[in-house]
């Protein structure tokens, strides 16, 4: 009897391009000036950033914009110890739910500039945008978020 | 059981490439119209069900993120089936047996246009010894045409005979994305896309969203005037080997077909879902058709095929025309996998 098969390698890659949607594409270009667009729901008022085009709540299309600070509070976080392969992040390093200020959801990104023992919840942060002409249509044009005092 | 009834029906125009709206900014609008047409907001809805495909997107739970089209919160009672949309349509029906709820709402939604449609679906062949080799859709219902071919059962000519009246009869769709009047020497003198099939064989890929609407009893009645009420719904599977399949019969469309109760009497109207054209021949066997059943009057699959959208279509169209008045009785198929592996047979009626 010859040795059975445990495994096989069947490599599978597929390509897909993307189109990230209405509400999705003018918040990408908004970020590639610098600004942060969130979208209100006319039927429940909340303002939700990124925006997908719609209420999650209510299932209706969300069409006013609205522009938000680049600075806000911490509602969640989670030091990372475990680096991931093409990671260029120098561990320990934080992720963190932000809200920023005006909107009613909070979205990630890291948060630096202070030892990962020190973040907190409620902590106040802002925005530490990369040098300008490094801006694209993408959220990697800020770097990340500092303490801030207000 | 439970009378249960399509009571509405909405589509998107069935598009190549959607390249503007994201998934759930093309359902939406369709969700909308179909609440709309029996005067509904989402807080009536006892039950929602989504039929769609993770891999057309390339994207994980994007199935989740689609509930934003329904709006979740309070909490809804939801399910989902990684599956064409009619699958979503039978749970629906099955769930309103219960009898706690009384109405259920259906969508579907699919892009193709992100990634190559014919090696995506490759993605759900058997991992093992099938996908590794990477035969796609169109090679595979090649192979199935080539029996149909050779045993006898069919003709070129009756291939493009299936595809000049489907392109006729899509004329009179405003949703379809192939439609005109070809004649079938024109057709034959085309190129091979993919021996012995042709490109107009085979369904143009395209982007698209649907949904229906069910409710069962009276509230059908309240709902709507004239309800396309489900006198049965079936649903069959064929081996998952496709060696050990007889590819020229649809066996599990037929036993199907008489679960749901399609042969008891004649049927006005037939909504087939085969994608390509010598699977409508395959499927009329199945389905015992003949001249007095008017097959594909929305042009079919063949004019417009979004993927996990165009079996929900068939219902949706076949619903239309028993709630118009135009048919009696209609019969709508819908199908899944690779050469009509899995089939479902929904006989509406009107009362």
């Amino acid at each position: 009897m010859s040795d059975p098969v445990r495994s096989i390698r069947t490599p599978i890659a597929l390509d897909y391009r993307y189109t990230p949607g209405l509400a999705s594409s003018r918040f990408l270009r908004a970020v590639a000036e610098g600004r942060l667009i969130g979208q209100r729901c006319a039927a429940c008022g909340k303002v939700y950033i990124p925006p997908r085009g719609s209420c999650p709540t209510d299932g209706v299309p969300t069409e006013e914009e609205v522009q938000l600070a680049d600075r806000g509070l911490v509602t969640t976080f989670c030091v990372v110890n475990v680096p991931f392969t093409g990671h260029a992040i120098e561990m320990p390093y934080v992720a963190a739910s932000i809200l920023l200020d005006g909107a009613d959801i909070a979205f990630q990104h890291l948060i630096q500039g202070v030892p990962a023992s020190d973040v907190r919840i409620g902590m106040r942060v802002e925005a530490v945008w990369k040098p300008r002409e490094q801006w694209g249509p993408s959220l990697e044009n800020i770097a990340h978020f500092r303490p801030c005092a207000t | 059981m439970r009378d249960v009834a399509v009571v509405a029906f909405a589509q998107a125009p069935t598009v190549r490439r959607e390249e503007r709206r994201n998934e759930v900014e093309m359902l939406m609008p369709v969700v909308r119209e179909a609440l709309d047409a029996v005067g509904l907001t989402k807080r009536d809805i006892g039950f929602f069900v989504s039929g769609s495909s993770d891999y057309l997107a390339g994207a994980p739970f994007s199935f989740v993120a689609a509930l934003d089209a329904v709006g979740a919160w309070p909490p809804i009672q939801e399910s989902h089936v990684e599956m064409d949309g009619a699958f979503a349509l039978y749970e629906a029906w099955v769930r309103l047996q219960h009898g706690d709820v009384d109405t259920a709402l259906v969508y579907s939604f699919g892009k193709s246009s992100p990634g190559q449609l014919r090696e995506v679906l490759t993605l759900q062949l058997d991992p093992y010894l099938v996908a590794p080799l990477w035969p796609d859709t169109v090679s595979l219902a090649a192979l199935q045409a080539r029996l149909l071919l050779e045993a006898g059962r069919a003709t070129e000519e009756d291939l493009a005979g299936v595809v000049a009246a489907s392109r006729r009869s899509a004329l009179a769709n405003p949703n379809a994305q192939l439609r005109g009047d070809p004649a079938v020497e024109a057709l034959l003198a085309e190129p091979f896309l993919v021996s012995p099939l042709r490109r107009h064989d085979c369904p143009p890929v395209g982007d698209g969203a649907a949904v229906a609407i069910l409710a069962a009893g009276d509230r059908a009645l309240e709902l709507c005037r004239r309800p396309a009420w489900i006198a049965g719904i079936d649903h069959r599977i064929e081996p998952h080997a496709l060696g050990v399949r007889d590819l020229t019969a649809s066996p599990s469309t037929a036993l199907a077909a008489e679960r749901a109760g399609a042969f008891r009497e004649p049927v006005d109207v037939a909504e087939l879902h085969a994608p390509f054209s010598h699977q409508e021949l395959i499927l009329r066997d199945a389905l015992r058709l003949d001249a007095d059943t008017a097959i594909n009057p929305s042009g079919g699959a063949l004019a417009a095929n979004p993927m996990m959208v165009a079996g929900l279509i068939r219902v949706g169209e076949a619903a239309r025309r028993v709630t118009d008045g135009s048919a009696v009785r209609a019969v709508a198929h819908a199908t899944s996998g690779p050469c009509l592996q899995q089939n479902l047979v929904c006989v509406l009626e009107g009362r």
